[in-house]
């Protein structure tokens, strides 16, 4: 099983990505976790270059057809997903009928150092995904005053990774096995 | 009015396939909690005889006027067809007086199986220029796709909600006897 990260921050040091990497350290035995950095290099969604897709958008494409479930982490801008994330998907849900996303089991978690984890932020990207055709997991978490949490882990937090991971991992696991 | 017939009780026997050509199975929502939404299903096949009215839908035949709901309504969000491609119907009692049909049984739809009440009428048979018997059956009933796990929906700005919750599933069938082998 190979799951895929995908973080909505593009700043080095940044908490999503970091979270991302925590949950890599919390992965049963057999499964792989990839990181997929190409989202700085993914142009403005046009259609009118749908046919001549970019090396980032294919990179995207490959990566997720590859992946046998999506784990995003992201941060909430204004109160919602960031644009580079979203231009992202918008990229991934094409064409629409066969998008790469379309069945694949995708989790949403996310950090942020306010209160609330950037829960709007995770709900619209949910939202995003089940309209792409993702099967988007129930499993899912919101980690506010993410810089400390994140600096010392505690046990509810890595429990809260692993019930994700092992969401994905379900799904993933019917999938395959109706493939 | 005004002519003698017989009064039915009892679909006739036989064996009774659906012809698709001439029958729709279609369902209907209320959107924007003022208006009823209308779809369809393609693909479908239906068999009456003694043991009753069994049904079968293929999900992925789904039809609705705009393609991107078509996308959406096949994925997990509402029919999940990758996971549940057919949705099914087996009754289990029918009854009849004259025309009408009151049909208990249950309905497998996203996996879930759960009892409808269908009603309904009864036409015919009539014989076709083929020399085929036709039978015509027009079933309804109602219900509420939050009970088989169709849960989507989106809050409008001043209340209430997109979609309704229950929907109307009719169908209008035109069956052909089958040949006895």
């Amino acid at each position: 099983m190979q799951i895929l990260g995908i973080a909505g921050s593009l700043r080095s040091g940044s908490i999503n990505a970091q979270l991302l990497q925590l949950a890599a350290g919390t992965l049963p035995d057999g499964v792989e976790f990839a990181v997929w950095e190409g989202l700085r290099d993914v142009p403005p969604f046009d259609q009118d270059t749908e046919e001549t897709p970019s090396v980032a958008v294919a990179g995207l494409r490959s990566a997720v057809a590859a992946a046998d479930a999506v784990l995003i982490a992201t941060p909430e801008y204004n109160g919602s997903i960031p644009g580079t994330l979203k231009n992202a998907l918008d990229w991934g849900s094409r064409p629409g009928a066969t998008n790469v996303f379309r069945g694949k089991p995708v989790a949403v978690i996310g950090a942020s150092p306010g209160a609330f984890g950037g829960v709007w932020a995770h709900e619209e990207t949910r939202k995003i995904l089940g309209i792409m055709g993702a099967r988007v997991v129930d499993a899912g978490f919101s980690l506010g005053k993410a810089p400390d949490r994140l600096a010392a882990p505690d046990e509810e937090l890595v429990t809260q990774l692993h019930e994700v991971i092992e969401s994905l991992l379900a799904e993933a696991t019917i999938r395959s096995a109706a493939a | 009015m005004g002519t003698i017939s017989e009064t039915r009780t009892a679909l006739p026997t036989g064996t009774w396939q659906v012809d698709p050509v001439h029958s729709t199975v279609e369902f209907s929502v209320k959107h924007m909690i003022v208006a009823n939404f209308r779809g369809g299903f393609d693909a479908f096949d239906v068999t009456v005889d003694e043991a009753g009215i069994r049904g079968t839908v293929e999900v992925a035949s789904v039809r609705v006027s705009e393609p991107n709901l078509t996308r959406h309504l096949l994925s997990p969000d509402f029919f999940d067809a990758e996971r549940h491609p057919q949705l099914s119907f087996d009754s289990a009692t029918i009854g009849i007086t004259d025309d009408e049909l009151v049909v208990d049984g249950e309905l497998t739809l996203k996996g879930v199986t759960r009892p409808v009440a269908i009603r309904g009428t009864v036409s015919g048979p009539v014989t076709s220029f083929d020399g085929s018997s036709r039978l015509g059956l027009e079933l309804e009933t109602l219900i509420d796709r939050t009970a088989y796990g169709l849960d989507w929906n989106a809050p409008l700005p001043t209340g209430g909600f997109a979609v309704g919750n229950d929907v109307k599933l009719h169908a209008e069938l035109e069956l052909v006897l089958a040949e006895e082998a």
